[in-house]
């Protein structure tokens, strides 16, 4: 599921607080930003980077619609034409009894489903890679990645990011997909070499 | 910006009109339905005293539902709802008038000997009964008397120490660490035995002597947790009505779309708390299907060859407090839409008081139940006086606690 190789600036940042202005700076000079990553979740940060709204909760409701109608139409065909047994002289659509079960697979279904969902938005799943713009950005670097097109002149965005208060900047060719892979086979894919350090 | 609020003349006009109506509804009944009548001989003075009785306990308790708010969020150590907070504190100061009418109303059923309306108050029957005979102490008037007294006095006095703690601070002047620490803690301690008032009082023996009595072979584990998450769903829907209403009027300062949403939550969740205890009571009675627990549904929805009186509203009853509540405000725009809300807050307040009705009338009036003119008049009584106490105390105090030490917290609150 590989995006394409595009060239990136990426700026590092110490602190929230430099991070918000340099966002909100690089937005107004009309620059994209690709993502931006962070050790720890920060509020207020996606709606500065200009997110839309998540659409997850909808994605859950049409998982959970899916889970009550899967319960009530398998358990009914099951009870009343499969194999109707008598249970304690009660009704084969016997439907409180079926409330439980339709309860826990609407929860069941909504809940897995989101999950999976949420990886995949996220590019999350086993034995799959992602670039990393900056091993720290795990640890305690605030790390904004600009996407690049032709006519972007990227010593000026450098510039731009140092400006902001960056405390390193750099360029990099990566790829913007997830792939199955190693890390270290994916290197050879760039034209230039790649700044980790 | 002044945070002291004049009540318009529209509001008064319908404080009173309101008022007068139900007034009318009553003495329609004094005069129609002989309420005075012995029990058994009319089918009216049955349906006076039992419209009486589910109208003065249901908005009683919805009202003392704002001050358990109150004590809750305190408890809980919140903040968010300090902008808002002198909304349920109004609300919960209409306790001790609708206190004094419950049980005004409760001993006039009790001491009059309703045994239409409480069938254990017959002396006779519960001897030759061994499962009343058994019951013969706690249903028995006086302890019903000593208990209800008791209770709402309990409901007053601490609603009231909360309320004047709070309105202490408008004369204090902003409060320095310790003053404020020591000022949360003492709030907390009286939130507390609140609280544990309320759970001996509301969610346990108040709703069984009260109403679940009115069936006295019946019982149910879940009735008085059921009757709590009714009334504390519609006590939230009132303040949110309240708190739209004074927005719309300019009041209200730091309350926004982010506390309406807060509300919204609680109006979403209890719905469904309450959707869940009506199951489980439900479910375990259908599926043990013992004739002693049965006897109560079938009394409303019938059985499956004969439809129950009440099968339409039981169901209706659903639909209004289950599906519309968890499908409308499920949405997060939903319960930041004023106009949605304010209607949101009146439909789940007029469901819980027919949930009310289904669970007074199948017991008291059987098959002879009316919703008619009476029934819709006398809680007009009930909503003028909420409206009457509450503004009362909204233009008689300062309507934000602005030196609660939590008010920071709250003005800047975001969901």
């Amino acid at each position: 599921m590989a995006g394409g190789i595009k060239k990136f600036v990426v700026g590092c940042f110490d602190d929230e607080k430099v991070l918000f202005p340099a966002v909100k700076n690089v937005r107004k000079a009309g620059y994209k930003i690709h993502d931006v990553y962070t050790p720890f979740p920060v509020h207020g940060l996606d709606h500065a980077i200009g997110m839309r709204e998540t659409s997850i909760h909808t994605a859950g409701f049409i998982y959970a619609i899916t889970g009550t109608t899967t319960a009530l139409t398998s358990i009914s065909w099951i009870f009343t034409k499969d194999w109707p047994l008598n249970i304690g002289g009660k009704p084969h659509f016997a439907l409180p009894a079926w409330i439980p079960i339709t309860f826990e697979l609407t929860v069941l279904f909504s809940a897995i489903g989101m999950v999976l969902t949420f990886c995949y938005l996220c590019q999350m799943a086993p034995f799959v890679k992602k670039h990393h713009f900056h091993p720290r950005a795990t640890d305690d670097l605030f790390v904004m990645a600009i996407e690049c097109t032709d006519k972007t002149n990227d010593a000026e965005v450098q510039a731009f990011l140092t400006q902001a208060g960056a405390s390193e900047v750099n360029v990099q060719h990566a790829e913007t997909g997830w792939w199955i892979g190693r890390y270290d086979r994916e290197q050879k894919l760039y034209k230039e070499p790649k700044a980790i350090n | 910006m002044n945070h002291q609020f004049e009540l318009p003349g529209s509001y008064k006009k319908w404080t009173y009109g309101l008022i007068v109506a139900g007034v009318v509804a009553l003495l329609y009944g004094f005069i129609a339905f002989h309420p005075f009548a012995s029990p058994g001989h009319e089918v009216s003075s049955t349906r006076f005293w039992a419209v009486l009785l589910q109208n003065s306990v249901y908005w009683l308790l919805v009202v003392n539902a704002s001050m358990f708010f109150i004590c809750v969020t305190t408890m809980a150590m919140g903040g968010w709802q300090v902008a808002l907070r002198r909304v349920p504190e109004a609300i919960s100061s209409v306790v001790p008038i609708l206190g004094v009418i419950t049980f005004v109303v409760l001993m006039a059923i009790v001491w009059g000997g309703r045994t239409d309306i409480y069938p254990w108050l017959d002396k006779a029957a519960v001897a030759n009964d061994h499962i009343l005979f058994g019951k013969r102490k706690f249903l028995s008037p006086e302890f019903f008397t000593i208990w209800s007294g008791i209770t709402i006095f309990l409901w007053w006095l601490l609603g009231k120490k909360m309320r004047s703690l709070s309105l202490k601070t408008d004369e204090q002047g902003t409060m320095d660490y310790e003053t404020g620490k020591k000022w949360v803690w003492n709030n907390t301690v009286f939130a507390s035995l609140f609280a544990v008032v309320f759970t001996l009082t509301v969610a346990s023996t108040i709703p069984w002597i009260w109403l679940m009595s009115l069936d006295p072979h019946w019982y149910s584990t879940m009735y008085s947790w059921y009757t709590f998450a009714s009334t504390f769903v519609a006590g939230v829907s009132l303040i949110a009505l309240f708190i739209i209403y004074l927005k719309n009027k300019g009041q209200l300062e730091y309350v926004t779309d982010e506390h309406l949403h807060d509300i919204g939550k609680f109006m979403f969740a209890f719905s469904v708390f309450w959707t869940y205890l009506w199951f489980s009571q439900y479910m375990l009675i259908w599926y043990s299907n013992q004739p002693e627990e049965t006897k109560y549904f079938i009394q409303r929805i019938g059985t499956a060859t004969k439809a129950g009186p009440f099968s339409t509203i039981f169901f209706v009853n659903l639909i209004i407090n289950f599906l519309c509540p968890l499908l409308i405000l499920m949405k997060r725009g939903a319960k930041r839409n004023w106009t949605l809300m304010t209607v949101m807050a009146g439909l789940i307040i007029f469901g819980h008081w027919l949930d009310f009705y289904q669970m007074v009338m199948p017991g008291t009036m059987h098959d002879k139940a009316e919703l008619g003119l009476f029934e819709f008049g006398v809680p007009c009584l009930f909503i003028g006086l909420i409206m009457w106490g509450a503004g009362r105390y909204i233009s008689g105090h300062s309507l934000l606690a602005k030196n609660h030490p939590f008010l920071k917290e709250s003005m800047i609150h975001h969901t």
